[in-house]
């Protein structure tokens, strides 16, 4: 007699109370393939954890993203945010669609440099630029993107030094009406300060000032903030042609858009709450067209979104190490992926779904990692059906900032693999083994034996 | 670890349990119909190992740690009591 497929006891408690409006839609549908490969056959091959990122996902959000502004816009550019997600192949997927390169580290540069992005394509954005590194993008004719007044003096004095004019942009901070206000970045537009910065690159024209930027925020759910933020940019830059009668080639809005991820306390998904590209394009646009630049003289759009454009293109697939029951009868997971490699499960509910067909019968769990720490918690309550030692569980979307503030802390970062437009899966970075971590130690001599009794 | 299910407790086959003591429903899978029915049955532990393990795709020790926690559970919702 064949036997019948085995699932772990459960039983639930039903509660009657208010019904729920949004009704009990089952969020656990198994996904089993991303883009028609096999996520089993992934985990095989790759090991467990694994993160797979979808080629096709990036490039639809990139087009959507494109499509959004190109159709508002004449002129508009988008710039790949390397912070995000860093692996070669993804910011080459963004450089194939058109993107330049937005970088915010001399190491993230000179990837962008290795990737085969021409120095001209590449915005150097951030507060610590050493003299080496000014330098080096000077030389690549790069866009330096100035934070404070020590690097514009330190920019002066270079282009002395060096015989060259920089192409530089000045970033803004602003008040539009969002709360945190990143002041800690860049010139105030409201003090002045930013004026202050104009006036000293115009007037002792060493440099070439050829762009404003801003960045208001991050996971901003409010798409007006970036017409108050185009408006004042467009006001410095239609005030510097009126007292300078100089142009300002672009305007770099640059990024924060949110990703359909849930932010920890929504009350509803992320997906249905955020902004849209076309929100977003139309606020931003919409202002700039009608701030008053005469047609040949406006400026270019730039925009750095990162996390908007590979959020959902990102995937990781977990294994279950152990199911347990708490002391006040909550169900707990273990899992063999944690915080050190999912650094978004601070902020983020992300969604987790089974890899295998399982029942309609759930239990709300939680989802801890596997590291000897408190702090290693994938998901404080999420409902799962029964899964048992080995079962696979898909946690998403995770794309965005996990795969460069990952952390090597008492586990190895796992493989990332990526499947392409036909469904073909690469390997993009392998999994860390001991002997990467102590290739960089070394040990003094005296410290090379011992005895234990 | 035996159990012996209160005499009241209302289980139908579709999967739903009701406590008249204290007014609790419940839903419960396959498995778990099996079990709360094997324990009707006045089965030992040993024995509703060795009765699913025949039925079931699943080895022993599987079925032994997923009963411990079960049991857990119908102690908690006052279901069942150490026999």
């Amino acid at each position: 007699m064949e036997k019948k497929r085995y699932e772990r006891p459960v039983i639930a408690s039903l509660n009657a109370g208010i019904t729920n409006k949004f009704g009990t839609r089952n969020l656990n549908e198994p996904i089993s393939h991303i883009d028609g490969a096999s996520i089993k056959e992934i985990t095989e091959q790759y090991g467990s954890p694994v993160f797979i990122l979808s080629e096709r996902k990036i490039r639809q959000l990139y087009r959507d993203a494109h499509r959004a502004f190109s159709t508002r816009y004449p002129k508009v550019q988008f710039a790949w945010s390397y912070k995000t997600n860093y692996l070669n192949a993804v910011c080459n997927v963004f450089h194939q669609e058109g993107s330049w390169a937005e970088v915010v580290s001399i190491f993230e540069y000179e990837k962008a440099l290795a990737n085969g992005v021409e120095g001209r394509h590449i915005l150097f954005n951030g507060p610590e630029k050493t003299e080496s590194d000014l330098r080096k993008a000077i030389e690549h004719d790069s866009l330096i993107h100035i934070d404070h007044f020590d690097e514009l003096y330190q920019l002066l004095e270079m282009s002395e030094s060096l015989k060259k004019r920089p192409r530089v942009a000045i970033r803004v901070n602003m008040d539009t009406g969002i709360y945190p206000m990143w002041d800690r970045f860049g010139f105030n537009y409201e003090s002045g300060q930013a004026w202050d910065a104009i006036n000293k690159i115009i007037l002792t024209n060493k440099l070439d000032l050829v762009g404003l930027h801003c960045h208001i925020g991050t996971f901003m759910l409010s798409a007006n903030a970036y017409a108050v933020a185009a408006a004042k940019l467009a006001d410095l830059a239609l005030g510097i042609k009126l007292h300078h009668k100089q142009n300002i080639e672009y305007l770099d809005l640059g990024g924060g858009f949110a990703s359909k991820n849930t932010l920890k306390g929504s009350f509803l998904p992320g997906a249905d709450t955020i902004p849209s590209f076309d929100d977003y394009a139309e606020a931003i646009c919409g202002t700039l067209l009608n701030a008053g630049f005469t047609r040949e003289n406006l400026p270019m759009l730039i925009l750095e979104t990162g996390r908007a454009l590979v959020d959902e293109a990102g995937f990781l697939a977990a294994s279950v190490v152990a199911n347990k029951r708490l002391s006040d009868g909550r169900k707990a997971l273990v899992l063999d992926a944690g915080v050190n490699i999912l650094f978004t499960s601070f902020w983020y509910e992300h969604k987790m779904t089974p890899v295998e067909p399982a029942s309609h019968h759930t239990e709300a769990s939680v989802v801890y990692g596997p590291l000897c720490m408190n702090i290693d918690v994938v998901r404080e309550s999420v409902t799962l059906p029964p899964l048992r030692k080995n079962d696979l569980v898909l946690i998403h979307t995770v794309g965005a900032y996990n795969m460069t503030q990952w952390m090597q802390f008492i586990a190895m970062r796992p493989a990332v693999v990526m499947v392409d437009q036909e469904g073909k899966t690469h390997l993009l970075r392998r999994a860390e083994k001991t002997d990467d971590l102590n290739a960089m130690e070394s040990m003094p001599e005296h410290l090379q034996s011992f005895s234990l009794a | 670890m035996n159990l012996r299910l209160k005499n009241n407790i209302a289980v139908s086959d579709s999967g739903f349990v009701f406590n008249p003591s204290t007014g609790d429903s419940f839903s419960i899978n396959p498995v778990g119909i099996d079990i709360i029915q094997l324990l009707r049955a006045s089965k030992s532990e040993q024995d509703i190992i060795e009765d699913l393990s025949d039925r079931y795709d699943a080895d022993t020790q599987t079925i032994e740690k997923d009963l411990y926690d079960f049991f857990t559970l119908l102690l908690q919702h006052q279901l069942a009591e150490k026999a």
